[in-house]
């Protein structure tokens, strides 16, 4: 499977003889993302880091507990859990938090839940509206948050390319495209009023593959989802689903099979595709990164239900 | 091959990925110059697309496309259009693409009326800018501009981009030809290299690879030359710098300073300084999640520990200490203005530097640039998307660079106080005095001093409001109370004072604001004095009034609103102005054809509707009792 390592060879002498003596791109970015983390740090009242569990998030997450060394990052953890997250998610969420000592917030949207609001009978834009966006809404009203860090990156698909690093939000959480602010060298505005808020994206200018490598140099604890391992899985409307608990049903003609996948992507899992794959180290990953042909998107079903809409979920909220 | 071979073959390729530099530039050109093609062009020939984008590009070529069957390549970046449509302003788009040898992070800068602003924001993170031209069409103005900016932003790498060469049959003495105008303008710009590269966006010559089609060019291509050029400014070699972020305090035995290294580099037991208080001492750890490190150079995020116990906050600048920064609270600066609103000299607006944000006014615009002529002229004022050479003037020193040496040292952001917009930025050219040459005088006899001999705490009562609202009925009313019980007052009032001190002011904003600075530092040097200071005017600006309270002490400003709705003032009329406004033969008058700012959160609010002067002068003196003023 790896044949085209041969070739990485002759790249090798290639790229090293021609080492530079300036910092490495992983190094220029991990300085830059502290940078950030410091600027909210120390500008805003109340942060908080949303964390989302995947891998961006456990980048993030490392970042974080690197730029306030020997401090704790002075700011909990949001994770706004839709109660459709895969179980291995979960349970790495609280091990995690556990593990680096840090204040973790659960918050679900419990009208949500009473409204019985799931992805299959309501679909995935509306579950999606109401577990995750609004249940991030109700959080930040809830805690009074002034800043809070989101893991995206520019790479992920051509809107967020214009997105700011600082993402000023309304007092109504709205992002209005119109009023946001230039950001020119590392200066960044961070100034709010009362009820104002910022969106902070310290991973903007990582790549998926920056990523990863990032993961395999620092050895970052990440789900284990994202390794190759026989799954049960189910094809649905061309994705492969994991069925992760019975909360699924299957369709008459749908019938379970043990498959080697992995995820590229995670999140709730009836809106997560899988991908076949062996890869189940890290290496093998980055490995098969280098080979991909296909973007990390594509794994998302709430991409294809209305595509280019990310712009309109960004103005309704949806980080 | 056995599978630890593969491990070890992908570790190395790994570490040679991960020494990989980065390279950040930007694209400018003028609509239809190919700047989207020639994007596209890079990240499909650099593999940097997957298969679906791959599929969803053919699809929108057959679609949307302007190039018949083939690929357009634009596609890939532009949705810009849609964009517009929907009001969204975009300053800059950043696109991503890797070769074996570097990684490229492009600033897209679209945008036509903005162009300047959202140009500047993209140069001030790139190294290197292509400028495009259209070869038909040969250097234009807007190349002017585009090599102006960048040059003023500090870039100073150019590679011209002579585009759609195909079009011109490839020509050599065309290619040449713009070359030659391009230099003789930008010879001036102090580029530290200029490459022209005659190119086809469109069909790929001299992209990736030289094309056989312009065998006359014997330079490298785009694409190699991106990946070769040295663009390090040897920053690292530069004076130690690190602007203090945040300080960092687990327990009371640790106390580190956080920050990026903008320039030099620092190893323990290196002699630093504070650069503002001048205190020095000795690095002790440069501490980090992954232990202690020997070093740490330019661009690195480090937390450093100190030998002693010296002060030092957020905003401070730690430097070598035998190549210390500029310290002053005035220094000359091109200025980028990038608001609709305009730029008021000798408003206060919020000047962000590094990690530090201190109150700053424009104090002289010594010039305007034009972007396109590079010619000079007076001016009042910048607009949106301007360019000029102004003083500013801090409310406290600060530690810089000028902007040529360093642009994290040497570029700050103007950010309004009302709106927070970023509405300027700007690049120091250097100080104008050594502020720690000018210190304050220390006065023996100080104001609490000359204030208790009157037995009595000095104040500003400061009376906002619309012409005729019964600003000076009411103030006058309560000096008379004051003097009455022996307590020593002084009365500033609008029209009067605009008849001697600001007799030479009139009443665009601009002189609005020069107005009431003049009037604030006036009553601020009175309360100095001890005394209990009456300001009547109209001040209809928050940020003027915000300034006047900064200026002294908490509780030492006192604004009192006379709050009367404005068809009770026109009614009233006592000077016949409203008229006068309402029939246009007054400008900028208050309340008729300029706004009127009402206080947010005025100590006093008197509504003179109900009650009469009196009751309203007693409430005055009751504040001023309560508060321990008399
Ligand atoms: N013949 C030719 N056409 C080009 C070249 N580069 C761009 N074009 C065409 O010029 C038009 C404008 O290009 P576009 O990239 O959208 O310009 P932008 O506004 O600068 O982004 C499109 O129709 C392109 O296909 C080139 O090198 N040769």
């Amino acid at each position: 499977m790896l044949g085209y390592l041969r070739a990485f060879r002759i790249k090798d002498f290639r790229a090293l003889s021609n080492r530079q003596t300036t910092m490495s791109h992983l190094r220029r970015l991990e300085a830059e993302s502290i940078h950030i983390m410091r600027e909210v740090a120390a500008e805003f009242r109340n942060p908080v880091m949303l964390y989302s569990i995947g891998k961006d998030s456990s980048v993030m997450l490392h970042l974080a507990m690197k730029a306030f060394y020997p401090s704790k990052p002075p700011f909990p953890l949001l994770h706004v859990d839709t109660t459709w997250k895969f179980r291995e998610m979960i349970a790495f969420r609280d091990e995690t938090a556990r593990r680096l000592g840090l204040d973790l917030i659960v918050h679900v949207n419990e009208e949500g839940v009473k409204r019985g609001v799931n992805p299959f009978d309501s679909g995935s834009a509306v579950h999606t509206q109401v577990m995750k966006t609004e249940g991030l809404k109700q959080a930040l009203d809830k805690y009074r948050f002034d800043a809070a860090f989101g893991g995206a990156r520019r790479d992920e698909e051509k809107s967020r390319a214009k997105e700011r690093i600082f993402s000023f939000r309304t007092a109504s959480h709205a992002w209005d495209p119109k009023n946001q602010r230039p950001e020119l060298w590392r200066v960044y505005n961070t100034r709010v009023k009362k009820d104002e808020s910022i969106r902070v994206f310290p991973l903007s200018n990582w790549t998926e593959l920056d990523i990863w490598q990032y993961i395999l140099k620092e050895q970052i604890p990440i789900v284990p989802l994202y390794f190759a391992a026989r799954r049960p899985i189910v094809e649905r409307d061309g994705a492969m689903i994991m069925v992760d608990d019975d909360r699924m049903k299957l369709h008459p003609h749908e019938k379970i099979e043990h498959r080697l996948v992995r995820f590229r992507t995670l999140g709730c899992y009836p809106l997560t595709g899988a991908i076949e794959s062996s890869a189940a180290t890290l290496e093998e990953i980055v490995a098969e990164m280098f080979a991909a042909t296909t973007s990390e998107r594509q794994g998302r079903v709430i991409d294809h239900d209305e595509s280019a809409s990310m712009e309109k979920k960004k103005r309704e909220g949806y980080f | 091959m056995s599978a630890p071979d593969k491990i070890e073959d992908l570790k190395s390729y790994l570490a040679a990925q991960e020494q990989k530099s980065l390279l950040r530039f930007l694209t400018c050109g003028s609509v239809d110059d190919g700047k989207s093609t020639l994007i596209g062009r890079l990240l499909y020939d650099t593999k940097l697309l997957f298969e679906d984008q791959l599929a969803a590009l053919e699809k929108d070529s057959k679609k949307h496309g302007t190039t018949g069957d083939d690929i357009d390549f634009a596609l890939l970046v532009d949705g810009l259009e849609a964009e517009r449509e929907q009001g969204i302003t975009i300053d800059v788009a950043d696109r991503f693409f890797a070769t074996d040898k570097r990684k490229f992070i492009v600033a897209d800068t679209p945008g036509h009326e903005q162009y300047t602003r959202n140009m500047a924001t993209g140069a001030s993170n790139s190294d290197l800018a292509v400028i495009l031209i259209d070869a038909r069409k040969g250097v234009l103005t807007q190349t002017r501009r585009h090599a102006y900016i960048a040059a003023l932003l500090g870039i100073r790498h150019v590679v011209l981009a002579v585009n759609k060469i195909d079009l011109v049959g490839f020509s050599e003495p065309v290619f040449r030809e713009i070359v030659k105008d391009f230099t003789a303008f930008a010879g001036g710009l102090g580029f530290a290299s200029v490459t022209p590269i005659p190119l086809s966006a469109r069909f790929g010559d001299n992209v990736i690879a030289r094309s056989a089609s312009t065998p006359w060019y014997a330079g490298p291509s785009l694409l190699s030359h991106l990946e070769t050029i040295d663009v390090s400014s040897a920053l690292a070699e530069k004076p130690f710098r690190m602007p203090v972020q945040w300080v960092n305090r687990p327990n009371l035995d640790f106390r580190g300073f956080s920050g990026t290294i903008v320039s030099g580099r620092v190893r323990p037991g290196d002699t630093v300084a504070i650069a503002r208080s001048g205190r020095t001492s000795s690095v002790t750890r440069i501490v980090t999640l992954d232990g202690d490190a020997p070093e740490a150079v330019a661009g690195e995020a480090v937390t450093l520990t100190l030998a002693d116990e010296i002060d030092a906050s957020r905003g401070d600048v730690i430097c070598a200490a035998g190549a210390r920064p500029e310290v002053s609270d005035q220094f000359a600066a091109n200025l980028l203005w990038m608001a609709e609103e305009e730029m008021l000299p000798g408003r206060p607006y919020m000047l962000k530097i590094g990690a530090a944000t201190i109150p700053a006014q424009i104090t002289d615009l010594k010039y305007k640039t034009d972007v396109n002529t590079l010619s000079h002229a007076a001016g009042k004022t910048l607009h949106l998307n301007e360019v000029g050479y102004a003083n500013l003037s801090l409310s406290q020193p600060i530690a810089f660079d000028p902007y040529r040496e360093n642009r994290d040292t040497g570029g700050f952001i103007l950010i309004d106080r009302f709106s927070n917009a970023t509405v300027g930025a700007g690049m120091i050219d250097f100080g104008l005095r050594r502020a720690t040459n000018v210190h304050w005088q220390a006065l023996d006899v100080t104001k609490d001093a000359r204030a208790s001999l009157k037995g009595q705490k000095p104040a500003v009562l400061w009376f906002t409001g619309l012409s005729g609202s019964g600003k000076s009925t009411i103030a006058n009313l309560v000096e008379r109370a004051l003097h009455a019980e022996g307590k020593h007052t002084y009365m500033l009032d609008g029209d009067n004072v605009r008849h001697g001190l600001n007799r030479d002011l009139g009443f665009t904003d601009a002189d609005r604001v020069e107005n009431i600075r003049r009037v604030a530092e006036t009553a601020k040097l009175f309360v100095d004095a001890g005394l209990i200071v009456l300001v009547s005017f109209i001040s209809p600006f928050r940020s003027e009034r915000r300034m006047a309270r900064e200026l002294l002490q908490a509780g030492e400003f006192i604004e009192v609103f006379v709050d009367t709705p404005i068809e009770v003032c026109i009614q009233r009329d006592p000077k016949g102005l409203y008229k006068k406004a309402q029939s246009g033969a007054i400008k900028h008058f208050t309340g008729i054809d300029s706004p009127y700012e009402a206080p947010e959160n005025p100590e006093l609010t008197l509504k003179t509707v109900d009650g009469d002067p009196t009751t309203h002068a007693t409430a005055i003196l009751a504040y001023l009792r309560s508060g321990g003023y008399l």
